[in-house]
């Protein structure tokens, strides 16, 4: 560490300046790296509510559990989850495609993805739909406050991915495969891995825990 | 869906109408008019200068971080000064209306404020200074500094950085507008649940509150993504870690900071909102909601919010004390930890903020330990300054002044500290004065080493050193105020004062608030040498004009480029052979800034749609809190119309050609060699 100060180096013979486009910075990467650093800002976010829902369960005590066995139902649950991971590999394999630069490749497996993401979209919503329709609405308790906030917060990333999916489409239909479109697409991978690792936490907790214990 | 409300609503307005403007408050309605003529001044000079192409074109759309920096620091000096007016009424009001027998005036039993009023002026005031003054000016300065500390030519994303500057400004408008249209909250400014939901607090002021500190935490969220991914991935080659300057680490710590705990502020913010809007029971009394979720949520923010705060302070102070001790700073490595140790360990003390909330003991030992951990890594800092002066040639100039005075505000602050920090004493004096007057040592200390970082960084931003009689003058004003201010309020809060009074039961206390004012009286007076010291520099820029290095025994690489810092920040990118870059090449002789040969280069081009988002989430936050559904739903529609669009542009960066470069560069060699011409 220390060694750095004391460098004795000639005048003559020291690269002083960069010629030359030095700022070339690996541009890719720190698009990537900002939006990493986005995901870890929601992963805050999913964080926090996650703990909202520890401490409301935990008011609410037993009642909880078996209100969540009785209001949400995990078969359901389960398609939805096949679902949305479906989306991911479709997604996956749009990422397969790109590095090997096929353009309709890459547009086939978002448009399977975002199909498949309308699909869960719909699904939940309908699950959603049914639980209001019998009058278990956020406005009943705290408990059931966190739980649809959950569920909501999580289907509305997924709203986003959809829509970020279609410009996608367009913007690669329109430019190709410019820095611009790949990082892009490369960001939206992440986005979309995280929002099933996500779900993941949510059927565990929300859909699952009440059939268990 | 919407929650039932109390009062009126239509459609079209939804609760606004003429009675949210308080025409009969004679305060408010003089504030308006200063307000007015201000404006009307301003944009009356705008046109008569014909400056408004030229601020659209240089300013409002431009991506350059040091531009946008210097927005940061007038914002949060428009807001300090709102501020301080917030201020000077609390401590009138509270010398005053002490004892029954004090008379009152403008419709209050005693003194000149109701308790509606001043309890919305303490939300103000605590929530302007922090937010909207306090963090602003240090996210203004890391902006201006960093970049060029690690020899970038501009911030990791620069669209990015103009948009998370106009949505604090966005939020910052929206609090100033509370006071024409509406009100504020009138709980204190970190809320107060369940007291803050929709039955307790029916009318706007809560919600002008929660929208406004939701959008601020939401652009200094994209901030602090900027800052460390620049710090992360665009150093210049040659910086490795263990080379970058000391403030460059103070903000790569404090971001980390403000990345990881911004995101709970938020949710602890929208819970309360879907309490508000929605009718949700997270915090409510009954229904299964829980009022200590919120106060967690919210500490687990507030206390590393004010890391998040002072760790740039401490980086300024670890720029300012080697230049004018003239020597390399002592310890870089433990400031380095020293600073990670105060950001980790701020995660892991917010219960300290509520030690009276009935948590068992163990839970508050525990926090109270924590909590004390935080003086050892505090205290490596101080002794490391301390050591870097010794045995130096400490030069007493202004920012110089700036820095002991944060150095000595730091140590009173600190000591109070610890002395809340133990659970047992905090019970005495917890929601009292003690609390308030320890928290005001360690702000002032942040505004101190603000002040002298602007001092120290203004030659490198404008090209001109500010003059240091008016502001010698300033700053012992300051010292002043701050003395007579402070010392009283501890003394009162052992006395057993509580905080946010707006009528003082005790007569006894009687002399000691007007010691206070008399505080206030110098700190007025502060802030007229303030605008003296702001004057004489700007009149005599041209003899103040100076070069790279105006204090002369300076350390890192913003010293290596010209003053002003042309737009491209370096012409060639430095690179970098030791810590403290500058210095090592002044010592070897190589401290030649002339350059031939120049090349293009990018830069990222100006935009109008950081400004235009800006505008839109404003319009968009004033309809929430209005509840005019429409008009949320349109800006809202709009908002992710324009980032869409956005997203479509191609021609997002642009050339500065070799020859504009070069001309640049000439000019700069050339101003330097006629110094003087007035
Ligand atoms: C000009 C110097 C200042 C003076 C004289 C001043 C005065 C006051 C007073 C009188 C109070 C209320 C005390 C009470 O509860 O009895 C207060 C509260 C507060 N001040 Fe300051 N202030 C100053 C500067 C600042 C600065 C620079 C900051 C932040 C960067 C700040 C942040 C706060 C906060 C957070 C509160 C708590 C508000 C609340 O709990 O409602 N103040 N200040
Ligand atoms: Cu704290």
């Amino acid at each position: 560490m220390s060694a750095s100060t004391n460098t004795r180096m000639q005048p003559g013979s020291t690269v002083l300046w960069e010629k030359g486009d030095a700022a070339g910075h690996d541009a890719l990467g720190t698009r990537t790296f900002g939006f990493w650093l986005y995901m870890l800002t929601d992963a805050m976010v999913y964080a926090a509510l996650f703990a909202a829902f520890g401490v409301l369960a935990h008011n609410a005590g037993l009642t909880s559990k078996s209100m969540l066995a009785s209001v949400f139902d995990a078969q359901a649950a389960y398609r939805d989850t096949i679902v949305l991971f479906a989306s991911v590999l479709a997604y996956g394999y749009a990422m397969v495609a790109l590095k090997k630069g096929s353009r309709t490749g890459v547009a086939i497996g978002i448009i399977v993805a975002t199909i498949l993401g309308v699909i869960f979209l719909n699904m939940v919503t309908g699950d959603l739909e049914h639980l209001f329709s019998q009058g278990v609405v956020p406005q009943l308790n705290g408990f059931l406050s966190i739980v649809f906030t959950l569920v909501i917060y999580h289907a509305l990333h997924i709203v986003v991915g959809v829509l970020w999916m279609l410009v996608m489409l367009m913007q690669m239909g329109r430019d190709g495969f410019t820095s611009n479109v790949v990082y892009r697409l490369i960001n939206l991978r992440i986005f979309w891995h995280f929002q099933a690792v996500i779900w993941v936490f949510l059927f565990v907790f929300v859909y699952l825990q009440g059939k268990v214990i | 869906m919407f929650v039932h409300l109390q009062g009126p609503w239509n459609p079209v307005w939804g609760r606004l109408s003429l009675q949210a403007i308080p025409y009969q408050n004679p305060i408010l309605v003089g504030t308006f008019l200063f307000a007015m003529i201000a404006a009307l001044a301003i944009v009356g000079a705008v046109f008569y200068f014909r400056a408004g192409p030229y601020l659209w074109r240089e300013w409002f759309t431009t991506v350059d971080h040091k531009k946008i920096g210097v927005m940061y620091c007038l914002l949060g000096l428009v807001m300090l000064f709102r501020g301080f007016i917030d201020a000077l009424m609390i401590r009138s009001q509270q010398a005053m209306a002490v004892g029954p027998h004090s008379p009152g005036y403008l419709g209050a039993l005693h003194g000149y404020l109701t308790p509606f009023h001043i309890g919305q002026v303490y939300t103000a005031h605590g929530l302007i200074m922090v937010v909207f003054a306090a963090t602003p000016l240090l996210v203004g300065i890391m902006n201006i500094v960093v970049p060029l500390q690690i020899g970038a030519r501009d911030m990791a994303y620069p669209y990015l950085n103009a948009l998370g500057f106009w949505l604090t400004a966005a939020a910052a408008a929206l609090v100033m507008l509370s006071l024409f249209v509406g009100n504020f909250a009138h709980g204190g400014w970190y809320g107060f649940l369940p007291y803050f939901e929709l039955p307790y607090s029916p009318g706007v002021g809560v919600d002008y509150w929660m929208w406004a500190f939701q959008l601020s935490a939401i652009g200094t969220t994209m901030g602090s993504i900027n800052l460390i991914a620049t710090i992360v991935k665009m150093r210049a080659p040659g910086m490795t870690w263990m080379r970058m300057p000391i403030f460059t680490w103070a903000s790569l710590s404090t971001n980390l900071i403000a990345l990881t705990s911004f995101p709970v502020l938020m949710v602890s913010l929208a819970l309360l909102g879907l309490d508000r809007y929605f009718g949700t029971h997270f915090y409510t009394a009954g229904q299964g909601g829980n009022l200590m979720l919120y106060n967690d949520l919210f500490w687990v923010w507030g206390h590393p919010e004010v890391y998040f705060l002072i760790l740039p302070a401490f980086g300024m102070m670890s720029e300012i004390i080697p230049t004018f001790s003239e020597k390399t700073l002592f310890g870089y490595a433990t400031m380095v930890v020293a600073s990670f140790a105060i950001g980790g360990v701020s995660w892991g003390v917010w219960l300290h903020h509520f030690f009276t909330m009935a948590a068992e003991p163990s839970v508050n030992s525990f926090y109270s330990v924590t909590t004390m951990l935080v003086g050892i890594p505090t205290g490596v800092k101080v002794f490391n300054w301390i050591f870097t002066m010794y045995r130096g040639r400490v030069r007493f100039e202004l920012p110089m002044l700036w820095a002991l005075l944060a150095l000595f505000l730091l140590l009173v602050g600190g000591m109070t500290g610890m002395m809340n920090a133990f659970a047992a004493s905090d019970y005495m004096w917890h929601n009292g004065v003690f609390v308030v007057a320890h928290f005001h040592m360690m702000v002032l200390l942040i505004a101190s080493s603000i002040f002298g970082a602007v001092e120290y960084w203004f030659p490198k931003v404008f090209g001109f050193k500010l003059e240091q009689r008016w502001g010698k003058w300033f700053f012992w004003f300051m010292v002043l105020g701050t003395a007579w201010v402070f010392v009283p309020m501890f003394i009162l809060g052992f006395a057993g004062m509580t905080r946010r009074l707006d009528y003082v039961p005790v007569t006894q206390w009687a002399p000691y608030l007007r010691v206070m004012l008399v505080g206030m009286a110098f700190y007025v007076v502060a802030l007229g040498f303030f605008v003296a010291h702001l004057y004489v520099s700007l009149r005599d820029r041209m003899k103040n004009r100076v070069g790279a290095d105006p204090w002369g025994t300076t350390r890192n690489l913003e010293w290596m480029t010209h003053s002003p810092v042309p737009a491209y920040n370096f012409a060639f990118i430095p690179r970098v052979h030791a810590r403290d870059e500058w210095a090592w090449r002044k010592e070897h002789g190589m401290a030649n800034l002339g350059n031939e040969s120049f090349e293009d280069i990018h830069m990222p081009r100006n935009t109008g749609v950081p400004v235009l988002l800006g505008a839109l989430s404003f319009a968009l936050c004033f309809a929430l809190v209005w509840r005019i559904w429409w008009l949320a739903a349109a800006c809202l529609g709009l908002v992710v119309l324009v980032i869409i669009l956005r997203s479509f542009a191609r021609k997002t960066d642009e050339v500065i050609p070799a020859t504009t470069v070069a001309g640049v560069e000439r000019a700069a060699q050339d101003a330097l060699a006629s110094p003087a011409r007035g």
